[in-house]
């Protein structure tokens, strides 16, 4: 027994504790994205927050070794595909909240209320200014028509935010049309998919091929410096259901240790005042359609959002990298 | 290094073991093989977690893999592992060669020079190459002003180009071992070569190369184990690798056991080829016979001059003063977003950590080349290089082995001990285990540089000691030790510019705030800002620039 409470005292010397006033968060969403609406939080609240930054993956099984001692008490990532992930994997508890469901919109949010989407990005149509009139775009499996062919720019089918994609036109095509969607696309190609959509965005602009899809906030932190940038966004499938959209979000996990402030805290990036700052950091649109989008996102006009739960993203996200892999999409 | 025996005089025989303790037979035999065991859990552990925990395949996703996916996979790793392998062989032998046995203008500065890229992590490299030279970068752009179109270049986003920027960014680990094996090896065997009419070309490939053989193997293992295990730069090149697959398998099939068994399969593929390696090598045996008495250098005239100094620029231009240049004109434009005291932070705890791992492992590597030194069996071999097997996993995934246990253990500590007082960490971000996590992946780095010097020790002048008296870690501190000072500043050094440069281990076990710079780079390339990642990225090269210069200044490494 003396052997035990000796060993349990050295070992609290080297163990840290949580104090009761403190919310620890996994975030897998770029620090320098966060750090300062959780630093304004802290301020407003005197609410001390932790954050552990890491990718999503190794985010999740931390969570899952670590099991009811984990320290976390929020998860935040990005794409609804992730959220979906970690709720599949038992990582959330359902939250109770008449706030959140008031502010964030029904497709933007896990159906039982596990995970809230905090911010949205639409992945859009990009054309060059010089090189194609608005009037020739119109839809995501326009491009895979032989009138792109050599003209078309992708990202990597590695990224999560084109498997999004094609997973949310499983869904709303089905998968016989998506893959023959994919095929063209890849038919199309002008060069080898790129790492990233700024990368992917330049290449439009210098002429390397003519259209391309992105996020928009990618897009918009190039023009932020370069006005003169020549290229601009297309709205997809206006006609039919609408320009594919996904989200950053957050859940309480399941063990959490102050589930109340985590709960506060979701609420609050839920509000108004959070949710400007949320999204303008990035230029991306806010999840709470009663807050306005920074001037810039704004200038390029409203959209119709395709209304679909995008938790469908994560559902059919496996389907959407087998098909793509199926295709010859790199 | 001749043999001196340090402040050793045989009439005050050092403490010894043998007259003090009387141990059990048992573990007299098995000491060794125990060192070595206990040295390979760290690495054997996460290895098990990532093997044992996914021994059944999910049918439907194997299917996929093998019908889609596997087949090109494995072909383009060879080809990617083949050309790597020329490629830092063509960059880093030659050069090696020239600077040590040649004088030609610019040796001196190229001595070291040809040493910078290694204070370059490769996937910064990579998005700065890329970055210069894609359709929409600076030389195209500039090509297209004089020209109708640059459709003709080269694609840097290709096999080709991806070969090329590994090895700009791995040969320098083929380099250095090279040199010091160049020029510190026998030149007697040169100088018989010499006068029995061999040209010092020819005495390069009848002589000089073939007793390299080991040191130029130890490199060119380390390369392939990095390009083996690196994911930031086959992403950033969209390159179909082992890596892309497993993480495909994880984060985008949502599999991470698939992940695991893709995982074991490249450990397998990575012991089979060191295996060869030292099946090859077979019994020969490797030590420096005698004193090297200075081979005057070989003043190179006229083109031949001019041709080794251009090919010398030529590589450091490309691997080095091009995408360092293009950091630079990067961070000045970002200054005003990343120049602030947190980049002081991120860089005081890069140092930090990267000085106490180096020295811890090279420590630990010290014991495990001891170990098989003193104990030749196949056991402690076989342990030895179990051991250094986490270089050539890819990050992520050992991060995972590692972290597993150690939650593992710390809910068992917790649930004994603390249960109910609200703790949630007893060992899980800590910097011991942050430390020991990096032991199981820079293991082969210290390892490699250490066991290249210890190698160089002749039995006999292990046996003149051991007839003085000394033996076990008498013998080590007394005689090895000095002879070693060489290789052990070579692994610390090595594994300090290794660990600066790490993200994912980092990530996973960091204590709380321990940001380091690789993970500020993470953080702002994951979003795409490379231009804001090019000033954490420029004071990553230039902290690791110390002790790449010192790295370069070291003489008798191996």
């Amino acid at each position: 027994m003396n052997k035990k409470v000796l060993l349990a005292s050295l070992l609290a010397v080297f163990a840290g504790s949580a104090a009761a006033e403190e919310i620890v968060v996994y975030s897998s969403r770029a620090e320098q994205l966060i750090k300062p609406l959780f630093d304004a939080y802290s301020k407003e609240t005197g609410v001390a927050i932790k954050v552990i930054s890491d990718k999503e993956g190794p985010l999740m099984e931390r969570l899952k070794a670590e099991g009811s001692n984990s320290p976390a008490d929020i998860f935040l990532t990005v794409d609804a595909g992730n959220l979906w992930k970690a709720e599949d994997m038992g990582l959330f508890q359902p939250i109770k909240s008449a706030v959140l469901n008031g502010n964030i919109p029904a497709n933007l949010r896990d159906p039982d209320n596990n995970w809230y989407g905090l911010s949205v990005r639409a992945r859009t149509i990009f054309y060059n200014k010089n090189a194609v009139k608005p009037a020739e775009l119109s839809s995501y499996e326009d491009l895979a028509s032989p009138k792109w062919k050599g003209k078309l720019c992708l990202r990597s089918s590695k990224n999560v935010y084109n498997q999004s994609l094609v997973a949310t036109m499983i869904a709303d095509i089905g998968p016989v049309a998506a893959e023959r969607m994919v095929k063209g696309w890849v038919n199309n190609l002008a060069t080898a998919p790129f790492g990233n959509d700024t990368a992917m965005l330049e290449a439009i602009a210098v002429g390397q091929c003519d259209v391309g899809l992105a996020n928009t906030y990618y897009y918009g932190r190039i023009v932020a410096k370069n006005p003169g940038f020549p290229v601009s966004p297309f709205w997809a499938n206006q006609a039919g259901k609408g320009t594919h959209v996904n989200v950053s979000g957050a859940g309480v996990v399941r063990y959490a240790k102050n589930v109340k402030g985590a709960v506060k805290l979701l609420e609050w990036l839920s509000s108004d005042k959070a949710q400007n700052m949320f999204a303008d950091v990035n230029l991306e649109y806010p999840a709470n359609p009663k807050v306005k989008a920074d001037a810039l996102v704004a200038s390029w006009g409203s959209f119709k959002h395709n209304l679909i739960n995008v938790k469908v993203a994560g559902s059919k996200q496996a389907e959407a990298v087998m098909l793509m892999d199926r295709v010859g999409y790199k | 290094m001749p043999f001196e025996p340090q402040g050793l005089k045989a009439d005050n025989p050092p403490f010894d073991f043998r007259l003090h303790f009387s141990m059990p037979s048992v573990f007299r035999r098995w000491r060794w093989p125990l060192v070595a065991l206990l040295i390979s859990l760290l690495t054997l552990i996460p290895l098990a977690v990532i093997v044992l925990s996914s021994l059944t395949p999910d049918p439907v996703i194997w299917r996929h893999l093998l019908d889609y996916t596997l087949p090109e996979l494995l072909n383009n790793t060879l080809w990617l592992v083949l050309g790597v392998a020329i490629g830092v062989l063509l960059l880093g032998v030659p050069l090696a060669w020239l600077v040590a046995v040649y004088d030609f203008p610019g040796r001196k500065h190229f001595n070291w020079a040809l040493m910078l890229p290694l204070a370059m992590p490769a996937y910064v490299m990579a998005f700065t190459q890329v970055g210069l030279f894609d359709f929409s970068g600076p030389v195209q752009t500039l090509l297209r002003t004089h020209f109708d179109n640059s459709r003709w270049f080269p694609p840097i986003r290709s096999t080709g180009g991806l070969v090329l920027v590994m090895s700009l960014a791995f040969y320098p680990y083929v380099y250095l071992l090279a040199r010091n094996a160049f020029s510190t090896m026998g030149r007697r065997a040169l100088e018989v070569g010499q006068t029995l009419g061999l040209s010092r070309s020819a005495g390069f490939w009848r002589i000089a190369l073939p007793m390299a053989r080991p040191w130029i193997m130890g490199g060119l293992i380390l390369a392939l184990m990095e390009t083996l295990a690196d994911f930031g730069t086959v992403s950033i090149f969209n390159f179909d690798a082992f890596t892309t697959a497993i993480y495909k398998a994880w984060f985008s099939l949502f599999s991470l056991d698939t992940a695991k068994q893709l995982a074991s399969l490249l450990v397998v593929l990575i012991f089979v080829m060191v295996a060869l390696e030292q099946y090859a090598r077979g019994r020969r045996a490797y030590v420096q016979a005698g004193r090297a008495a200075p081979l005057p250098r070989l003043r190179l005239a006229g083109v031949r001059a001019w041709l080794a100094s251009g090919y010398a620029l030529l590589v450091l231009l490309l691997a080095f003063v091009l995408p360092f240049g293009q950091l630079l004109v990067w961070s000045w434009g970002a200054l005003g977003q990343e120049w602030n005291e947190a980049l002081f932070g991120y860089t005081l705890r890069s140092v930090t950590l990267s000085m106490m791992s180096a020295l811890m492992i090279v420590g630990i590597a010290l014991l495990l080349s001891y170990t098989r030194r003193r104990d030749g069996g196949a056991l402690v071999r076989l342990l030895a290089r179990v051991a250094t097997l986490g270089y050539a996993m890819p990050g992520t995934v050992l991060a995972v082995g590692i972290f597993v246990p150690i939650a593992w253990l710390d809910n068992v500590l917790i649930d004994r001990f603390f249960a109910g007082q609200g703790i949630t960490a007893v060992l899980k971000g800590t910097l011991a285990v942050m430390l020991l996590a990096y032991v199981s992946r820079f293991l082969a780095v210290g390892y490699s540089a250490v066991d290249a010097a210890m190698n160089r020790i002749t039995r006999s002048q292990e046996e003149a000691a051991r007839n003085l008296g000394y033996s076990g870690f008498v013998l080590l501190r007394h005689v090895h030790l000095p002879l070693l000072q060489g290789g052990l500043l070579t692994g610390v050094l090595m594994v300090f510019v290794d660990v600066m440069k790490e993200m994912p281990i980092t990530m996973m076990t960091r204590p709380f705030g321990w940001d380091t710079l690789a993970v500020r780079i993470y953080g702002l390339t994951s979003e795409g800002v490379f231009d804001q990642a090019a000033l954490p990225a420029v004071a990553l090269v230039l902290v690791g620039l110390v002790p790449t210069l010192l790295l370069s200044r070291q003489k008798d490494v191996a």
